[in-house]
């Protein structure tokens, strides 16, 4: 399962660039270039969240930075 | 990061970080790169163009800056992290006393507070953009220029979403902060999409023939970053503003020592580079396609009727170019100035009322021009990016608030706190005036970091004692708090009477405090001497 999302997740995060590639590239239109993208967004956060649950050093609320 | 590392920050508040905790070099190039990608950007790289930045000033000022602050990072923060490895809360009680830390808590809480509220109206001017197509619920969002906020229906949508944000960072912050964690190199990769989606789009509305890099440096001078006038209002910003914004946009972090609490974690100093991929994909990259995004709205937009109607009437020069032509020619600030001094001219001679006034100055708005550039995805990247900086700064504001009054409930100051951000981001002068708030979020946090540095590295060798107010018991050093306030004090000296620019105050301001710790520790340490005696030139104590 982890294997999965994992898989679903790269292949979503990379089509989340390539429509816009494409769209500089003259293959697509810029409507279809959007929907792509809304499309790959829906796949990363749907895949995601089932492996990605690293800490960083952030998570300290003092090291919080806004900028 | 482990679990039983995620753990661990929390564990070691007041003691230094020991071996097993420490981390390597990936994490934090994961962490900067993720955390500098976030929803201010997307407010500063417009800002840049309203500054009518120019295409040199911008991609080489912004290199040379982000240098500066890796290299601050690498130089200041990361070999005092890792050599005593506490907070920098912690490693500041010591020199200055619990008091004074409460007080520098206090100014830190309020500078999130705002940057919070910054961050809402960001997020609010993309739910604007949603209600824009129903008919129930759409209102006017905020132009460059508003001060105060400007539609009920804005209000509305500011304060609904001030309320789920600051309830949502009242309830803890780790389950977005988890949820920041997931979308972090989702956002990196749709800003990066504004960027080529908009390149292309300049290509198209200038019909421009991209053969070579000539051609593509042709494009970005003359079309994309033009370096003319600012718009009403805005300064302008030449390549020192630039390097100078870039350099300490993260003041508080580096040379303000903020990050002593981050980098205690490292197991080397040298791990400091890794703040080059938040620098470079943050403050470079994301605030270049940001810029792109406003550019294409104001290469666009074109004069309106009525602005040109009032060109044409009451300018020979505007005369003689013809009101068919201006139709087809993008907005400038040339443009915008020249019809709004008309305008003003008018109205003194009493034959327009203010009323009348129609010429308004375009206004970057965050929802508008990631939507029309990336559609839902662009959307969805503002309100996630504001949402995911606003929440964990409302926390982070709530707890500095909480230090000062610690009987009180979290949950209940957290709640005042995003109250009180939620009111700040109904005025959206202050995302309006990112670029100078930036400035002097710096600036007012910077002071502590010099005597940090100075404490940490040249006290021993002046025969002075570091840790004043641990070695001495003393809850408020007045050395360094005499330092703080009359840095500020300086500061607010060289902008308001000097009229040095507020972006280069903080670089003398540093030396100004390094100065006054010196001088005053030296007269205020001989009036009340901790009590340990101290060899000169003894080594700078390392704790392992």
């Amino acid at each position: 399962m982890r294997l999965i999302a994992q898989l679903i997740s790269w292949l979503s995060f990379f089509a989340t660039i390539v429509p816009s590639v494409a769209y500089l590239a003259g293959q697509v239109t810029l409507e279809q270039c959007k929907w792509q993208m809304l499309l790959a967004t829906v796949a990363w956060f749907v895949a995601t969240p089932f492996w990605m649950g690293r800490e960083i050093p952030a998570s300290d609320p003092q090291a919080i930075d806004p900028l | 990061m482990s679990e039983e590392k995620a753990s661990a920050t929390s564990e070691f508040e007041r003691e230094p970080v020991p071996e097993r905790a420490q981390l390597g070099f990936k994490s934090f190039v994961g962490m900067y790169a993720g955390e500098h990608c976030a929803g201010t950007e997307l407010m500063i790289g417009p800002l840049f163009i309203a500054a009518g930045v120019s295409a040199f000033d911008l991609l080489v000022g912004l290199l040379l800056g982000n240098l500066l602050a890796v290299l601050s990072w690498l130089l200041f923060t990361a070999p005092i992290a890792t050599r005593v490895r506490l907070t920098l809360y912690f490693q500041l009680e010591k020199i200055c006393g619990r008091h004074l830390v409460v007080l520098y808590n206090l100014a830190n809480g309020v500078m999130f507070c705002f940057l919070a509220g910054a961050m809402i109206t960001v997020s609010a001017t993309a739910v604007g953009v949603i209600f824009r197509q129903s008919e129930w619920f759409s209102f006017e969002l905020p132009a460059i220029t508003d001060v105060y906020p400007n539609s009920v229906g804005w209000v509305v949508s500011v304060l609904v979403l001030g309320a789920l944000i600051s309830i949502v960072a009242a309830f803890g912050y780790q389950s977005v902060s988890k949820f920041a964690n997931i979308a972090a190199p989702w956002m990196v990769l749709v800003f990066l999409a504004f960027g080529v989606v908009t390149a292309r789009q300049f290509i198209d509305a200038t019909d421009t023939q991209i053969r070579s890099l000539g051609d593509v440096w042709h494009l970005a001078t003359t079309s994309i970053w033009t370096g003319e006038d600012p718009l009403p209002g805005q300064a302008k910003f030449g390549f020192w503003h630039v390097t100078f914004f870039a350099w300490f946009c993260n003041l508080a972090m580096h040379v303000g020592m903020s990050d002593l609490t981050v980098f205690r974690f490292a197991r080397k100093s040298r791990y400091a580079v890794a703040t080059g991929a938040g620098m470079y994909v943050g403050h470079y990259m994301a605030w270049i396609a940001a810029s792109m995004l406003f550019a294409l709205q104001l290469h666009q937009t074109h004069p309106t009727d009525k602005t040109i109607e009032l060109l044409v009437a009451h300018s020979g020069e505007y005369r003689a170019i013809g009101a068919e032509k201006l139709q087809q020619v993008p907005i400038t600030s040339k443009l915008i100035r020249d019809a709004m001094e008309i305008e003003d001219q008018l109205v003194a001679e009493g034959k327009m009322p203010e009323s009348d006034k129609q010429v308004k100055v375009p206004t970057p708005l965050p929802g508008d021009l990631a939507y029309n550039s990336c559609g839902i995805a662009g959307l969805l990247c503002v309100i996630i990016a504001g949402w995911t900086t606003a929440n964990p700064t409302i926390y982070r504001a709530g707890l500095a608030f909480q230090a000062i009054v610690p009987r009180t409930s979290r949950f209940v100051v957290t709640l005042l706190t995003g109250g009180v951000a939620t009111i700040a981001g109904a005025f959206p002068a202050i995302a309006m005036k990112m670029l100078d708030f930036v400035a002097i979020y710096g600036m007012v946090l910077m002071p502590m970091g010099a005597v940090i540095f100075v404490d940490f590295w040249l006290f021993r060798s002046l025969g002075l004692q570091s840790n004043y107010a641990e070695v001495s018991r003393k809850n408020f050093n007045w050395a360094a708090g005499l330092t703080y306030f009359l840095t500020l004090g300086t500061c607010l000296f060289m902008r308001l009477v000097l009229g040095v620019e507020i972006f280069f105050v903080s670089l003398p301001g540093w030396f100004v405090a390094a100065v006054l710790y010196i001088l005053l520790s030296a007269i205020y340490q001989r009036l009340r001497p901790a009590g340990k005696e101290i060899p000169k030139g003894s080594p700078v104590p390392v704790v392992h």
